[in-house]
């Protein structure tokens, strides 16, 4: 039985607590007993929290036996990306500068999750800061791809998508800047979405790149997703890019899944060379799949995405190394070299010297750069201009289609220590998801099958103008829902049992 | 630490065009801080006014105080500027323990309120002479926190055995004003410098948007100076004087500054494009971080606020409501009441320009109401060390004591004594003079029989007032008014005693 619930959805664990079919203790203590099998080897999490998910499935039963309403996600279990404050809870977003640092405050996120009943299990790893595509930069260690534990789940939020796809929660929060809940999610065969920009508060979600960050669901479902989407989306007087738009009608999309006459772009500077050979051949596949359920597939040009990487690795580190800034040893984490002897610029030195790690820094020195006053123009504000392009790209394709299309990542899951030491090949993981970071608008990646070389889960995107992100669960649902019939059952089904 | 070489003033102007530009920052005396709701309130235990926004915790976003919005549109408007029609705040970015995220949000290149002037009056031994001050911009910004070094002897970071940081201040919204280069105040220049920052601040206190209390750091002003040869000459490199904390430090900072700076070139040497820190005491200043490496804040718009794009609607309802500007009112006062320059000056440096307004609002008169506010209550305040408007005295108790001497209920001394009851809180005039017994003597009785009783005790006094001596009166009316304890009216006791005598009183 304790197994069989680390197998359900998060919408059919809800409604079984609901029905007081299960306890949330009962389906809480299952995750546990699963992390704790099996997370010596995924290495998921950084912090678990048993006596707290336990005190918060202990409360949504005794709200249930009390006969009071339940939140649509109450008693599910959830894996937090280790970037969102959490009140007393570790927070070191994969870094030596952070740890033994316990937050005094909530994350809105966080906040949203407790209004909702949902049991959040711990903190996941991720790379430094979130700079990276596979965890290995994290300094506790990489994480591990469930479906071959040599492998890497992504980045920088493996931890939230190994912990999804080695069944040790059904939900978990991840934070994407230039693909990191997207790219995860395609070499774990699961789902992963980035909101629009400003859809969901980054009040709590420790800063890498202001403009870019954005913290959206990890699941294995399309509509667990939406539902989680719609539990932590909304406006945040205490962010003030956040959004005061309605949410979009995610749940219901995500129920609707019909794509007859949605027209769906194929954007050409995201294919061919570049992409695996089975990556691509699994893509088209999908293409074929959205024409019969009924969509209108045509090819748009987005002829700046080209330069996309190019301006992401300008802006990035620009803001990073001025977010990046507070962690000095001062007011909270690490500090080094604090004899007595030094001042304060050494022990501020010291203190980063120490505790952060190669990329970075590496990133803190681009960014510097990049700021300094008599390059500032060639670099950042350049770099602000392709923005504007690829804005401009996104708009006229939306102009011919409702959605577009591309695989996620290049490629599937390679293997650990295989592009540690290259920066650039690490870099060119996000070459697909990053465009819609630098435009603010919305993707999504869901799993469409195994590439034929490897046996790896291949991701395709789905991107939607900013503030439609309920097309991209229409989108995905259907999809979803077709692949399913083929195989009779979720992808993530085939990953090995660990 | 040597001193610098300084020569005398006017052989420095005799020999040399300064030229100034002023920074004052001032702290909006919002509830609450620029980018978080925590208060502001001065004094506060060290640390207790934080939160994680204002300690830059990992995390935490600003969120933009819109009271504070509004000051700095008041504070451009008053001064004449242009109001931005869209705007953003930038990260000026620096490491110092006392800012907590480690970058200052302010605003860089597209400040809130640009291109305006100040008129100022600027007193010169060779009478008032009127200057207009260009200001170049009013930008936005947050206060850092206050760091206190302890330990070292100078007081400053370096040589300190530790540091301790106070977060507070960090956060609270600044306002800095910054002006064109002022040329052409030749020899005027110390005064031109105290005269503007007297009446930048007479205007922020109008507007009622700060404290602008220097010694307590609410109004900070920054000057810097440069020597050239000629008005014709390029302007020369500048040393910037920091944390100028009181108007006649601002004018002994320039007149110092001037005077070292041609003893440098004098000499033959080259100012040094620094920071200076003035001292107080020995009113001099003193080297601080050169700034030859040219600090590079790599200034970059703030990602993590909106631009701000204020209604030009309601800057023009902030336009029309501006309160009347303090130099334009003084002038209309002046002429309305008749008011010399000397009579106008002595009222506004008693601080009481507004009270005196208030208290012929309500009803009295201005001769008689400056001559409470600017003279007993002003002397009293003074002895109190307190604030005249801190007196716990209202225009409204002034117009009441006026009437009641006016009625014959009070003379001057009883009225004195009323102000002294409703300083000590006994209550309003009436109230005083109700619980003190201070009614004026009106019935003749007691009166006549106290002039009896002086007349007995001086026999003398009617022979001499009989021979012609009728200041000799004066003895009797004394002893009456020590017999009634000052509660009578001196004239009647006077035309009483001359009554009763027979003799007619001289003019």
């Amino acid at each position: 039985m304790q197994q069989h619930l680390t197998r359900l959805s998060a919408a059919d664990i809800a409604a079984a607590i609901s029905d007081g079919d299960v306890s949330a203790t009962e389906v809480t203590r299952a995750h546990l007993d699963r992390i704790a099998e099996v997370d010596e080897r995924v290495h998921a999490f950084l912090h678990i929290d048993d006596e707290g998910a336990l005190a918060t499935a202990a409360a949504v039963d005794a709200k249930r036996k009390a006969g009071e309403p339940l939140g649509p996600l109450a008693g599910v279990p959830l894996a937090l990306k280790d970037v969102m404050t959490m009140r007393g809870i570790p927070t070191t977003c994969g870094s030596r500068i952070l740890e033994g640092w316990r937050p005094p405050y909530d994350s809105t996120v966080v906040e949203r999750l407790r209004a909702a009943d949902v049991v959040i299990l711990g903190k996941t790893n991720m790379d430094e800061f979130a700079m990276g595509s596979s965890t290995e930069h994290s300094a506790y260690g990489p994480s591990h791809n469930p479906w071959d534990l040599d492998r890497i789940p992504g980045g920088s939020g493996g931890g939230s998508a190994a912990a999804i796809a080695a069944f040790e929660a059904p939900l978990a929060i991840g934070t994407d800047t230039g693909g990191s809940i997207r790219q995860p999610a395609a070499v774990t065969g699961t789902v992963g979405v980035k909101p629009t920009y400003g859809g969901v508060s980054r009040f709590g979600l420790v800063a890498l790149a202001s403009s870019l960050d954005q913290a959206g669901p990890c699941a294995r479902t399309v509509e667990d997703a939406a539902l989680l989407h719609a539990a932590i989306a909304g406006h945040d007087p205490r962010d003030s890019t956040s959004l005061t738009d309605p949410v979009p009608a995610v749940v219901e999309a995500a129920r609707r899944g019909d794509v007859r006459g949605l027209r769906v772009g194929l954007v050409k500077e995201l294919s061919g060379e570049g992409y695996q050979a089975g990556v691509t051949q699994r893509f088209n596949e999908a293409v074929d799949i959205l024409t019969e359920l009924g969509a209108e597939v045509v090819e748009v040009s987005c002829p700046h995405f080209d330069y996309a990487l190019a301006a992401y690795y300008l802006i990035l580190p620009a803001e990073a190394s001025s977010n990046l800034a507070r962690f000095d040893g001062m007011r909270f984490g690490l500090r080094a070299g604090d004899t007595g002897e030094l001042g304060v610029e050494e022990v501020m030195s010291l203190t980063r010297e120490a505790g952060f790690g190669a990329e970075v820094k590496r990133r803190i020195m681009i960014g510097t750069y990049a700021l300094s006053s008599g390059y500032y123009d060639a670099y950042y504000g350049q770099a602000q201009k392709v923005r504007t392009l690829i804005q401009r790209d996104f708009a006229a394709a939306f102009e011919q289609a409702d959605v577009l299309i591309s695989p996620t990542a290049p490629t599937t899951a390679f293997r650990i220590g295989e592009k540690v030491d290259d920066p650039i090949a690490m870099y060119l993981n996000d070459v697909a998801t990053i465009p819609v970071n630098l435009a603010g608008n919305c993707a999504m990646s869901l799993p469409i099958g195994l590439a034929p070389e490897d046996g790896l889960p291949v991701g395709l995107q789905i991107m939607a103008p900013a503030r439609a992100d309920e097309r991209l669960y229409n989108a995905g649902a259907a999809l979803e829902a077709a692949l399913r019939d083929r195989w009779g059952h979720l992808l993530i089904e085939e990953a090995p049992a660990l | 630490m040597t001193a610098d070489a300084v020569i005398p003033f006017d052989d420095a102007i005799a020999a040399f065009d300064p030229v100034m530009g002023l920074e004052v920052h001032v702290e909006l005396s919002t509830a609450s801080k620029m980018f978080c709701s925590c208060p502001t309130e001065f004094g506060a235990e060290p640390n207790s006014q934080v939160c994680p926004v204002c300690l830059g915790l990992p995390g935490a976003l600003p969120a933009v105080n819109a009271a504070a919005i509004e000051a700095a549109i008041r504070i451009g408007l008053a001064l004449n500027c242009s109001v931005a029609e869209w705007c953003r705040f930038a990260r000026k970015n620096y490491f110092y323990p006392d800012m907590p995220k480690n970058f200052q949000t302010s605003q860089y290149d597209e400040p809130i309120c640009f291109d305006g002037y100040l008129d100022v009056d600027v007193p010169t031994a060779d009478g008032i002479k009127k200057v207009r001050i260009e200001i170049e911009r009013a930008h936005m910004e947050e206060d850092t926190g206050k760091a206190l070094h302890v330990g070292g002897s100078t007081g400053r970071i370096h040589g300190a055995d530790f540091s301790l940081v106070d977060y507070n201040r960090a956060g609270i919204p600044l306002i800095e004003i910054v002006t064109r280069p002022i040329e052409g105040a030749e020899q005027f220049a110390p005064e031109v410098a105290r005269a503007y920052v007297a009446a930048l601040r007479e205007i922020l206190r109008s507007l009622d948007v700060s404290d602008v209390r220097m010694e307590q750091g609410s109004l900070r002003c920054d000057v810097n100076l440069s020597l050239r040869r000629t008005p014709a000459d390029p302007l020369g490199t500048r040393s910037e004087t920091k944390n100028v904390n009181s108007l006649r430090s601002v004018e002994r900072a320039v007149r110092y500054e001037i005077g070292r700076q041609a003893a440098l070139l004098q000499a033959g040497g080259k100012v040094v494009q620094e920071t200076r820190h003035w001292h107080e005491d020995t009113g001099v200043t003193t080297s601080g971080r050169s700034k030859e490496g040219a600090e590079d804040y790599r200034y970059f718009p703030e990602p993590d606020l909106l631009p701000i794009a204020p209604d030009p609607a309601w800057v023009e309802e902030l336009r029309a409501t501006l309160p009347e500007n303090p130099a334009v009112r003084r002038a209309r006062l002046a002429t309305e009441w008749g008011l010399t320059d000397f009579e106008m000056d002595s009222l506004i440096n008693a601080g009481a320009l507004d009270l005196v307004i208030a208290t012929v609002a309500a009803g009295g008169d201005q001769a008689r109401a400056r001559k409470w506010w600017t003279g007993e209550l002003t002397r009293i305040a003074n002895d109190r060390g307190v604030d005249v408007h801190d007196l716990g005295v209202t225009p409204e108790h002034v117009v009441r004591i006026e009437t009641l001497i006016s009625e014959g209920a009070l003379n001057d001394k009883l009225a004195r004594q009323v102000i002294e009851g409703v300083i000590a809180g006994e209550g309003d005039p009436d109230a005083v003079v109700a619980s003190r017994g201070l009614a004026v003597v009106s019935d003749d009785g007691p009166l006549l029989a106290a002039i009896d009783e002086a007349l007995a005790a001086n026999p003398d006094v009617i022979e001499k007032i009989m021979g012609g001596k009728q200041q000799a009166a004066g003895v009797i009316v004394g002893a009456v008014m020590k017999a009634t304890r000052g509660q009578a009216d001196a004239a009647r006791v006077r035309a009483l005693l001359f009554d009763k005598l027979g003799v007619v009183e001289e003019a």
